[in-house]
């Protein structure tokens, strides 16, 4: 059913950028890191398939490994142990077909929001002709088409995240890992930057990885929930939230879904 | 809001600075008028006018002004670019600072004025040694500066870095180079201070030609003390002129790049 919704959402328009989700997998993957004396495992045993074009939500309190998950499937740390496929190949580094969205915008304050954007296409397979115009459609699609021209420190913490994400985008990646992208915004900001990023999920069919500690946050977004305990990162639970998007917050199946959650967090309501 | 108010703070401050210094001048020129100080010694505030009339009709210290600009700038266009790009290399390799950071420390810690003998020898008394000690001034603080710099680029940025896969040449001019602009920027600001400074410390020290410092030390030689103070007021606006100007270079090419 999400594949039916997906098809209405997609733009009539002809697009320079076609994406192709790709599936996701890691096999018992484990990470270490010393500390002091001896070394704790960040991560052990760890499984996960994420299907092309679903999203995964993996919530988790603080230190429970899910943002050293995010970064091994980016290639910027090595697993100590098993391995990590995209479309069946393994990642062996940082690579253009992975955008990652860190919890702070990561702007280059020195650049217009456009040449922000432009920074990710320098190494692209893009040819430069169509470059601007694949900037233009990413702003369109975070809704910043007037703030091009905009320096970071002009935008206000909504904006730059959105900026963010354009950039993140613009590579055509075949999956986007986001960490905590929201959890430094207002409330308010943050509730309008879900309901967009489901938005731009349904319209690219991108495949989505989001690591959160909003448990309201992941059961409004994800097709599954992943939550994680720590010392070492393993997972507790996994949950399929069968609701058809565009959710609705005030759906009751959603709270129903996130007071499971939080009881698997130990925290009972 | 406060526009008026605004605008009388701001005429009322260059007044209120200037009231410390004419009621200086005016009790300095009552003393010598009123024979109450030796006017030889204590050359007055008219003496000093006329010094300065008689100078700037000889033409005399145009020619010295410019000779000891030309030197100052001969000093900062060799120090400022090897101080950047020392600190740039120092910044970039680890191994780089290791081997050589200990070393320019120990350099620094020697006096600058404690290097004329030794430049003196090497490089004689004329102006190839008083630029090399312009450049020597100038070469620290930029160094420094920019080595600062480019050590204190977020690692968050040089994360997006690796994760736009970008190569270290455009690292280097996309994220490291903007990154340290600022710092870079202070430090050469700092260097046309300390090269003015050591423009007219070289000008004491190695043998005489023409410039403002040796015409400060000839105008002493000579007792002609009102001649000593034109000097010292035409360094100090020289100095205040430099301050001022690279101060708001420095903003705007820094609003210009979207950092101020």
């Amino acid at each position: 059913m999400n594949v039916a919704v997906m098809e209405q959402a997609l733009p009539p328009a002809p697009r320079v950028s076609a994406r192709r989700p790709a599936v996701l997998e890691m096999r018992d993957v484990g990470k270490k890191f010393s500390a002091g004396a001896g070394a704790f495992a960040a991560l052990s045993g760890f499984d996960l398939t994420v299907a092309p074009g679903a999203f995964v939500a993996i919530v988790g309190a603080s230190g429970c490994g899910k943002s050293t998950l995010l970064r091994l499937i980016a290639g910027l740390d090595k697993p100590d142990e098993g391995a990590i496929w995209l479309d069946h190949a393994p990642v062996r580094g940082p690579g253009l077909d992975r955008g990652l969205i860190f919890q702070e915008h990561r702007l280059m304050p020195w650049l217009t929001v456009e040449q922000n954007i432009a920074l990710a296409l320098k190494n692209a397979p893009v040819p430069r002709a169509s470059q601007n115009a694949l900037i233009a459609e990413h702003l369109a699609l975070v809704g910043l088409e007037g703030f091009a021209r905009a320096y970071p420190r002009q935008l206000s913490g909504g904006m730059a995240q959105r900026a963010a994400i354009a950039r993140g985008l613009v590579t055509r990646p075949e999956i986007l890992l986001l960490d905590e992208p929201f959890g430094a915004l207002d409330a308010l900001t943050r509730v309008r930057l879900q309901d967009e990023l489901q938005r731009i999920w349904l319209a690219e069919g991108i495949t989505m990885v989001l690591v959160t500690h909003d448990v309201e946050e992941a059961v409004f977004l994800a097709d599954e929930v992943i939550v994680m305990t720590p010392r070492p990162g393993r997972i507790s639970l996994r949950t399929r939230i069968d609701l058809p998007h565009p959710r609705h917050r005030a759906d009751p199946r959603l709270h129903q879904h996130k007071t499971d959650i939080l009881a698997a967090l130990g925290l009972a309501i | 809001m406060g526009g008026g108010v605004n605008a009388a703070a701001r005429l009322a401050r260059p007044a209120s600075a200037l009231l410390a210094p004419v009621l200086l001048i005016a009790a300095w020129q009552a003393a010598i008028s009123l024979g109450l100080a030796d006017g030889g010694i204590w050359a007055s505030p008219a003496a000093v006018v006329r010094a300065a009339r008689e100078a700037v009709a000889e033409g005399d210290l145009a020619g010295d002004l410019l000779a000891s600009l030309q030197r100052d700038l001969a000093g900062l266009a060799l120090g400022i670019p090897l101080g950047l790009a020392t600190g740039l290399a120092l910044g970039l390799s680890r191994a780089a600072g290791r081997l050589f950071n200990p070393s320019l420390t120990a350099i620094r810690q020697v006096a600058l004025f404690s290097w004329v003998p030794v430049i003196s020898v090497w490089l004689g008394n004329d102006e190839p040694a008083k630029i090399a000690f312009i450049a020597f001034a100038v070469f620290f603080p930029v160094m420094l500066a920019t080595q600062q710099g480019v050590r204190g680029v977020d690692p968050k940025y040089l994360e997006v870095a690796v994760i736009l896969n970008m190569r270290p040449s455009q690292t280097l001019r996309a994220i490291i180079l903007p990154a340290a602009l600022p710092a870079a920027l202070s430090g050469i600001h700092l260097a046309l201070i300390y090269g003015w400074l050591a423009t007219i410390g070289a000008e004491y020290l190695f043998s005489a030609g023409p410039g403002i410092g040796s015409e400060l030390m000839t105008a002493r030689a000579q007792f002609r003390m009102d001649q000593v103070i034109v000097g010292m007021l035409l360094i100090a606006g020289i100095g205040m002129m430099f301050t001022q100007a690279a101060g708001a270079a420095e903003r705007r090419l820094l609003r210009a790049r979207g950092l101020a």
